[in-house]
């Protein structure tokens, strides 16, 4: 973790280095790649396609509104909800505004009180993942982006009102995982969602951030295998060579999946969800039980 | 000229035995001292590692301890390979080296006559990292709090989360939380003690998370790392930046306490529960 900045201040001509150093391109990698694509839809461009009557919300009532995070009552195809997401940008000064879909801590105290406002109104939570991780500052650390990330996680087991999360860019870490932590977690096909960049992972484990092909195929970061593994519960399928070429059936097909998934939430008591929710979280992770 | 470096190495062995080096002042200490002095530095009092069975034994009532879940080990479920070989390679040769089988040891047991659950974290093993092993052992013995009503103690020394498990070691910092949830939601304490050095993924999940948050002095607590944010900002960081005293300032950490007084604080705040 905190290594995510890494690819951020990345410039083209690097990526063609690195390109060019790596021994192995592999399927990961092109995902990340496509995952990354200047051109690739934004939660902005999901939001105009397919959300009716948004009104945002401002500020986490502590310190400030973070651009990086937005959110607001939204409706979906008739259906209220309480939408949450990383907001990046496409041109350079709207990323400058929007750190790059870097929340700090005010980011991630601004979604919590969001989804307990969700849960004032019970109204399902739908959140949008897309981040390169959370801001590593010096502001970050000072007001603690350790502990709004783990109140998050903390607070999100228990919200009374289903929680569905759709991976759509970068799934970068604790930073993804700040608004992450659902009954179901969607994924389109050509997002990533990581522990730790590729180019992090690399410069640890391989002591070069150019063997970030090999780390991005090593950890799994794709949606098949977070599928197989329990990590999400359903692939978004993306049309062509991926979202930014089509972006009003992929908007449709996210909208479609969303409705789709809550259903069957809503029909839970409380308990009942809260218990699911808890379960399907234990169940995470694979480890060896000796005799 | 065999016998030469025979005796070089046997000298050098002698001498790393008998004395320790502090990595903060740099003063050298005799070994014995240093562990009489529970690996803290009696010229500065840094805080050195400590391992889970040396805290275990620094804490608990004589012979009240009981491991529980000593039974989970890592597994390579992602057939991890990087430059230096395999993950699996990696955690066999850790537990080897330092006969436990993941990150953390939890068990059950008595502190000063007041029943405590516990899980205590080992640098030692992959630099403490959190795989799934490690969350499960975190979740388990958060679960056996929750179901006996006994207040849980956790004492994190972690690097963050374990790369080699992918996303799968991510999702332990939302499976732990969910079990510190389901505590708070049945009002039961849990106490957080942050050690040297509780960073990424530990700091972002249940080690922050402590109704009660303390740290030993100097820890470094972090979320990102200190270089990472220095390429980000593009300048140098104050010197006592993301150390406990820091975070203490800032308001995260209730109180800092030296080693040896930990098992008396821990104890006296326990004996305000009240339920």
């Amino acid at each position: 973790m905190g290594q995510e900045i890494d690819n951020i201040v990345m410039d083209e001509p690097k990526v063609d280095e690195m390109k060019k150093k790596n021994k192995k391109e592999n399927a990961s990698w092109n995902i990340v790649q496509v995952s990354r694509h200047p051109k690739r839809p934004i939660l902005q461009d999901y939001i105009s396609h397919i959300v009716e009557n948004f009104v945002e919300l401002h500020g986490d009532r502590y310190f400030s509104d973070d651009k990086a995070m937005i959110g607001g009552f939204a409706e979906i195809g008739g259906q209220k909800i309480m939408l949450i997401g990383h907001n990046k940008g496409k041109k350079t000064n709207e990323n400058i505004e929007r750190n790059f879909g870097m929340a700090k801590p005010d980011g991630y105290r601004k979604a919590l009180r969001l989804m307990k406002l969700a849960q004032r109104f019970n109204i399902p939570v739908v959140t949008f993942i897309d981040t390169p991780g959370a801001f590593p500052g010096l502001e970050a650390e000072e007001r603690g982006q350790a502990e709004a990330i783990a109140k998050n996680l903390t607070e999100m087991a228990s919200i009374e009102v289903p929680i569905v999360c759709v991976v759509i860019g970068e799934g970068g870490s604790g930073g993804a995982l700040g608004i992450g932590v659902g009954d179901r977690i969607l994924m389109l096909s050509n997002a990533i969602y990581s522990v730790i960049s590729p180019e992090g992972c690399a410069s640890i484990l391989w002591r070069d951030a150019a063997f970030a092909p090999d780390a991005a195929e090593a950890m799994n970061i794709t949606a098949k295998p977070l599928l197989k593994h329990g990590i999400i519960d359903e692939i978004i399928e993306e049309p062509g060579e991926g979202a930014h070429t089509d972006v009003k059936t992929v908007a449709e097909s996210i909208k479609t999946s969303i409705l789709k998934n809550i259903k069957p939430l809503q029909k839970l008591s409380i308990d009942e969800l809260i218990q699911s929710r808890f379960e399907k979280f234990s169940a995470m992770g694979k480890f060896t039980v000796n005799k | 000229m065999a016998w030469f470096s025979e005796a070089i190495t046997e000298r050098k062995k002698t001498k790393k035995d008998l004395w320790v080096k502090c990595k903060k002042c740099g003063s050298h200490i005799y070994a014995d001292e240093w562990k009489k002095n529970l690996n803290v530095c009696p010229s500065c009092n840094y805080h050195g590692a400590i391992t889970s069975y040396e805290r275990i034994n620094l804490l608990f009532d004589k012979g009240s301890f009981k491991e529980l879940f000593d039974n989970i080990s890592p597994k390579d479920s992602l057939n991890f390979v990087d430059l230096k070989g395999s993950y699996k390679d990696k955690y066999e040769a850790n537990i080897k080296k330092t006969g436990i089988s993941e990150s953390v040891v939890t068990g059950h047991g008595k502190m000063n006559g007041i029943p405590v659950v516990i899980a205590v974290m080992d640098f030692r093993f992959l630099g403490g990292s959190l795989g799934s092993g490690t969350g499960e052992k975190i979740l388990q013995a958060a679960n056996y709090a929750h179901d006996h009503n006994l207040p849980y103690i956790v004492f994190s020394a972690s690097g963050g989360a374990r790369m080699q498990e992918g996303a799968l070691s991510l999702m332990q910092m939302a499976k732990t939380c969910a079990g510190v949830a389901r505590l708070n939601r049945k009002n039961i304490p849990y106490v957080s003690v942050l050690t040297n050095p509780t960073t990424g993924g530990v700091s972002a999940s249940y080690a922050m998370m402590g109704d009660i948050n303390v740290s030993e002095p100097g820890a470094l607590i972090a979320f990102a790392g200190r270089r990472v944010i220095e390429q980000t900002i593009g300048e140098n960081l104050p010197d006592d930046f993301q150390t406990a005293e820091y975070l203490r300032e800032h308001g995260f950490v209730d109180s800092i306490v030296n080693r040896k007084d930990l098992k008396d604080y821990l104890t006296n705040v326990l004996s305000y529960y009240n339920r």
